[in-house]
């Protein structure tokens, strides 16, 4: 009985149709062993049998099946309609899915076609520009601000919030009680929630003045790392809106999702692994270094790679806490940067009906596309690779 | 059962020689006081005014006389592995301060621009220096672009999710799937982008409505297939095997078996999904434009929404006098917008705790 399930499902597998490869198995083994399509494989042993057997003609087959087939309401149900009914409920959920592959291929498309202006109408260089004017005569913009705005914010939410969302979920799947864990953990999940409009204004109104402080203390004693110099301000009045403050908005975000995945992987770890450790006398940090580390570690990439890609694509929070200057500056805590997502929402009121202003921004909008697409397969292959090591 | 036995004797204070010295179970708290005493007496001696940088030296000296004291009495494992509890510890606070931080701050400032006139008044000739005013225009926009959304994306979602764990299988299935993937990273402002590109400036439209509630949609649908998908798979085997054997087509099974078992859920993901949505921002900036006056149309002109209202607002605001009427009107419909977000969160959580039994 097993192997002939074995068989079946190896020929399901096999079959590029489904249904054909269901017909084989049924004709070769004539048993009904398949668990997801059993009543379909019944259907056409059923068939077979029917069709070998010349003493059973065809429409009794039907009339057998609407006495079987009996669920409730006064019409029976033949072979016809069920396999009808299937069929249309088959489509109807397939072709949702084929929505989401078509409106995915649109958007690609559309970013594509709608953006071809920028590229033939822009007088700048589009990869090293160092300004955005498309509207003007002749129209210049680059994206070299952009990009190293939107990859600069998102690696400072990176390096801040990574390693606490992982503290956090350590926090909540080891060190916590378990009452403490499930609503310290429904905490986090509501705080993912809080739309990224209150993120910013939080950062804008409190943020940015209770850091003004910590921004000037980094420039005057870390001042010769160039990264936190800033020559323009001399009081603290006036550090506020700079890159930095944007990646840690940013960080403040990602926590909650980078977190929930983290736990919910490391949450998994094999109960054995973490005795095991305890057994051999591992600290609590020797257990966590030695077990639920190692075993989470493709989850913690893609739920990192996740974050990522929430951080690159953040429009509004970021949006509101930088000063848009559209030049490339290291100096992280002078105020200025643009990303991607921020340009397109403050810039776009300006471009009005203006055909290259709007394709320019819609070619930010590509560039914003294709980061995330690339950032989210790796995630994506990251999980795949560790699903097939584990089975 | 073992570390029951260890630490007795560390318990009654004996010292035994299947364990190694250990710092008395009060050690932290002392440390930590002592760490305290030690940052005030810097902060006075040196004469800072803030008190950002004496809690943050306070942090550091709890953190290496805690360890160090460990590592001279416990040995370098021991010392570890306070190390990192320490700094797991700390994790949770510098997460869950900011985040407890934003939420009362958020209250602290809306709270006070609610009354009863907030809620049921558009801004209709409310100009930045009057006061008044309120929301009511923002809410229903919200209101129908989401529920709008909802009824585009949640249809495509659970059938989406049905055919992942019904049917799925082969390349279309692991197509879907890694699709859905992929457009849960989407960023909300590609979305409206896309579609701004393809009804506004396909089809020459001006704003409206209904068109935010499309890119809206269009970020709902991977959320709610996800978490359809993972409640459907919630239903026992056994429940479609019975269903089978009884003769009843798949179609049915489906529609009468698997979907009533896995209602609850459903609905469950059907507002978490919704609640995903409600607050987002960047499309509509795109698509649905800003009218202060209220639209109850979502398909023909400018439509309010909360998030936009919240937009408008903090625009407007220039200057000190004025900006402290836009500034509370933002904060109040921040505050709203956050209390609608988690209003639906609790109850779709709370439904889920209901529907857990019936999965076993």
């Amino acid at each position: 009985m097993s192997t002939d399930g074995d068989n079946t499902r190896r020929n399901l597998r096999v079959g590029s149709d489904p249904d054909a490869a269901l017909e084989r198995a049924a004709a070769e083994h004539g048993t009904a062993a398949t668990e997801a399509a059993a009543s379909r494989l019944a259907e056409r042993a059923a068939h077979h049998e029917s069709a070998t057997d010349t003493l059973t003609p065809p429409p009794a087959d039907g009339d057998r099946h609407a006495d079987t087939g009996a669920t409730g309401g006064g019409t029976g149900i033949s072979g016809q309609s069920v396999r009808l009914g299937d069929r249309v409920f088959k489509g109807l959920a397939a072709g949702s899915g084929g929505i989401l592959l078509v409106v995915m291929a649109a958007i690609a498309i559309f970013l594509v076609w709608k953006s071809i202006p920028a590229f033939t109408d822009n007088e700048g260089n589009l990869f090293t520009t160092q300004s955005w004017n498309p509207q003007g005569t002749p129209p210049i913009f680059g994206v070299a601000a952009l990009l190293f705005g939107t990859l600069v914010s998102a690696v400072i939410a990176m390096v801040i919030g990574v390693p606490i969302a992982i503290g956090i979920a350590l926090f909540i799947s080891i060190y916590a009680r378990r009452r403490a864990a499930t609503a310290l953990g429904a905490i986090v999940d509501l705080l993912a929630a809080v739309p990224s409009l209150v993120f910013g204004m939080w950062g804008l109104y409190f943020l940015i003045p209770n850091t003004q402080g910590f921004q000037k203390w980094l420039n005057d004693y870390f001042g010769w790392i160039p990264l936190f110099n800033n020559a323009t301000a001399t009081t603290a009045a006036q550090y506020g809106k700079s890159l930095l403050i944007a990646g840690i908005v940013l960080a403040i975000m990602i926590i909650p999702i980078v977190s929930a995945v983290c736990r919910e992987v490391f949450l998994q770890t094999p109960r054995e692994t973490i005795d095991a450790a305890w057994a051999l006398g591992a600290t609590r940090w020797e257990m966590i270094r030695t077990a639920v580390l190692p075993f989470g570690r493709a989850g913690m990439i893609s739920a990192s790679m996740l974050g990522l890609g929430r951080a690159l694509g953040e429009t509004i929070a970021v949006a509101l806490v930088l000063n848009s200057g559209f030049r490339i500056n290291w100096h992280l805590t002078e105020p200025g940067g643009d990303t991607f997502a921020s340009t397109i929402a403050l810039k776009f009121g300006e471009a009005g009906g203006n055909p290259v202003a709007v394709a320019a921004l819609v070619l930010a909008g590509l560039f914003l596309f294709v980061i995330t697409l690339i950032v989210n397969s790796i995630a994506r292959m990251i999980i795949a690779r560790r699903k097939e090591f584990t089975a | 059962m073992s570390t029951t036995i260890a630490q007795r004797p560390q318990l009654s204070g004996q010292p035994s020689d299947l364990v190694g010295a250990r710092l008395p179970r009060w050690a932290p708290i002392a440390v930590g006081a002592l760490a305290v005493a030690l940052a005030l007496g810097i902060r006075f001696a040196l004469g800072w005014t803030g008190w950002g940088t004496a809690f943050f030296t306070a942090a550091a000296l709890f953190v290496i006389i805690l360890t160090g004291w460990s590592f001279s009495v416990e040995g370098v494992r021991r010392a570890k592995d306070r190390l990192a509890s320490t700094l797991i510890y700390a994790c949770f606070v510098a997460a869950v301060v900011p985040l407890v931080l934003i939420l009362s701050y958020i209250a602290i400032r809306g709270i006070p621009a609610f009354s009863v006139d907030f809620f049921s008044h558009s801004m209709n000739g409310v100009t930045s220096r009057r006061e008044g005013g309120g929301l009511y225009h923002a809410l229903i926009g919200t209101l129908e672009i989401v529920a709008i959304a909802a009824v585009i994306a949640l249809p495509i979602g659970i059938f989406t999710a049905i055919y992942l764990v019904e049917y799925g299988r082969g390349k279309f299935a692991k197509a879907v799937t890694f699709f859905v993937d992929v457009m849960t990273g989407v960023p909300s402002i590609v979305a409206g982008l896309f579609v701004y590109t393809f009804l506004l400036l396909g089809f020459g439209a001006r704003p409206f409505g209904a068109a935010g509630a499309i890119a809206l949609a269009i970020l709902m649908v991977p959320v709610a297939v996800r978490s359809s998908e993972e409640m459907l798979k919630l239903v026992p085997r056994d429940l479609r095997e019975a269903s089978y054997a009884l003769g009843v087509p798949k179609w049915r099974t489906i529609l009468k078996v698997v979907l009533p078992t896995a209602l609850s859920g459903l609905i469950t993901s059907a507002l978490l999904a919704v609640a995903r949505v409600a607050g987002e921002t960047a499309p509509l900036i795109l698509l649905t434009g800003y009218a202060s006056s209220i639209n109850f149309n979502p398909f023909s002109g400018d439509q309010a929404t909360l998030p936009m209202m919240v937009w408008d607002q903090l625009g407007k605001r220039s200057g000190t006098g004025t900006s402290d009427l836009t500034e509370a009107r933002a904060w109040g419909a921040a505050l709203t917008l956050v209390l609608l977000v988690l209003i639906l969160n609790i109850v779709a959580r709370l439904l889920a705790r209901l529907a857990q039994p019936k999965t076993k």
